[in-house]
């Protein structure tokens, strides 16, 4: 069953074309990644699925249902996709423990004790119980990211989107985060993740999606399209990309 | 100055009452200018194209008017079109739209610092935009705002015995009645001037104990 569907999304921002005629389609479990150079469509993606910045053409379907008509109320849409953002996005005038409660107190409208009781558990998942009533100031990025993974968890999603989660983290952060993702994966937890951090790509993904210019140019396993890449610009971009980050192929 | 002491003290009383007609001139022309900016704050960043502009030529005419000019054109002017205010009302409302100009533009650089992504952390969430607004947008510029509202609060409050201008009795016009009947401007004059000393610092204080309980790491407001 496809989770999520999404056909010939176009993204306009007044003359220039982010998103030029997107398709694909995400199955339950799926762990895809979107790779691709800068300001290519990818973040302009994600914030159209959850319809944070919605399409100028095409349709999103989740669990089949259009969330791009009219008539939907986006809200309780939002509810069932979490969201992971480059800067954390945390709320910085609240805990740790009051973030993640946050959406349960408010949105899904639970009891004071039963939505903070989520939210601790929530916190312990991703290791940071202790830290529960540090504000984001007092946090690591590392641990304010895994806050806002925890944030974005606790509203129990079926899908979860990940904007560039490790983009703004010092090198030696970086693991923990993809360490809460990698076991998110393994739980089959269904996600999108924008990301430039192939060894995380090639260990988790079961889709790449290579992005340029708002077009899909090219998508498969990592197998594929990390040792046989089709086509020309992902293979000069996958090049590129090893060589910043030393990697031996 | 055993004698310049009493004679002080005897004429404190009359003094302090000036002193709380200032300081209720000061309350009500932050509110007044507060209940506007507020609105004036939200259109200029929420609002359709056109009204950012009326409320952009709102600021710049408020903020470029001296503050006597304005307190003459409503109380001696608006009478000729027939709007008769009583001079306490018309300093209020002169004070008020002028700190209505200046606080808008606290909050509304207040919010803007806030940055969009807040927003959309809160939308993702399932939060209405209101509910994002109230529960997250608005108790962050209120501590963001704090530290200039506060500045901006002693400004009027130094700028109250611009009433006297218009008539009402206040800490110096009061001041004024009693240099006439006992020829000494020099001990009354300081004392006016240690009064308001003590406001400003008292209210400085004040908000500064707000400004502590409400204060969370990220947020340093009373430093």
């Amino acid at each position: 069953m496809e989770i999520l569907e999404v056909k010939d999304l176009v993204k306009r921002f007044g003359d220039n074309t982010v998103l030029d005629g997107v398709s694909f389609s995400v199955k339950k479990g799926d762990v895809k990644v979107i790779i691709g150079p800068s300001g290519t469509g990818k973040s302009t993606l994600l914030r159209c699925i959850n319809m944070l910045n919605p399409p100028n053409e095409g349709k999103i379907f989740l669990e089949g249902v259009e969330i791009t008509g009219k008539k939907v109320n986006i809200h309780k849409i939002r509810q069932k996709i979490g969201m992971v953002f480059q800067h954390f996005a945390l709320f910085k005038h609240l805990t740790a423990l009051d973030n993640v409660a946050l959406g349960l107190l408010k949105v899904k409208k639970m009891d004071k004790k039963s939505a903070y009781e989520k939210a601790e558990r929530e916190l312990e998942k991703v290791g940071l119980l202790e830290h529960k009533n540090k504000y984001p100031a007092q946090l690591s990025g590392g641990q304010q990211q895994r806050v806002g993974i925890a944030r974005a968890l606790a509203m129990d999603p079926i899908l979860m989107l990940f904007d560039e989660p490790t983009s703004a983290l010092d090198p030696e952060l970086i693991g923990d985060v993809l360490g809460v993702m990698q076991k998110l994966a393994k739980e089959g937890m269904t996600m999108i993740v924008v990301t430039h951090e192939m060894g995380f790509a090639k260990s988790v993904a079961n889709e790449i999606i290579f992005m340029e210019k708002g077009h899909i140019l090219e998508k498969g396993t990592p197998k594929d399209v990390f040792y046989n890449p089709q086509n020309e610009r992902t293979r000069s971009f996958l090049s590129k990309i090893s060589e910043l980050y030393e990697e031996e192929e | 100055m055993v004698e310049t002491l009493s004679f002080i003290w005897k004429n404190l009383p009359l003094l302090l009452k000036g002193a709380v007609v200032a300081v209720n001139i000061t309350v009500l022309s932050i509110l007044f200018g507060m209940f506007i900016a507020i609105f004036v704050a939200f259109f200029r960043i929420y609002g359709a194209s056109w009204i950012k502009k009326v409320l952009y030529v709102y600021e710049w005419v408020f903020r470029g008017l001296p503050i006597l000019v304005l307190l003459f054109i409503i109380y001696f002017g608006l009478p000729t079109i027939g709007i008769n205010l009583n001079p306490f009302l018309s300093v209020v409302i002169g004070l008020g739209l002028r700190s209505s100009a200046y606080q808008a533009q606290i909050y509304r650089g207040a919010i803007l610092s806030i940055g969009n992504e807040q927003m959309e952390a809160g939308l993702s969430l399932g939060l209405s935009k209101v509910q994002t607004m109230i529960f997250i947008i608005l108790p962050q510029a209120i501590r963001i705002s704090l530290p200039g509202f506060t500045n901006e609060f002693t400004i009027v409050l130094k700028d109250s015995p611009l009433a006297y201008a218009v008539g009402i009795a206040e800490i110096l016009k009061y001041g004024r009645n009693i240099i006439v009947t006992s020829f000494r401007p020099f001990e009354i004059y300081l004392t006016c001037a240690i009064i308001y000393f003590i406001l400003f610092h008292l209210f400085y204080y004040v908000f500064k104990l707000i400004a502590r309980k409400f204060e969370v790491p990220g947020f340093l407001l009373s430093k």
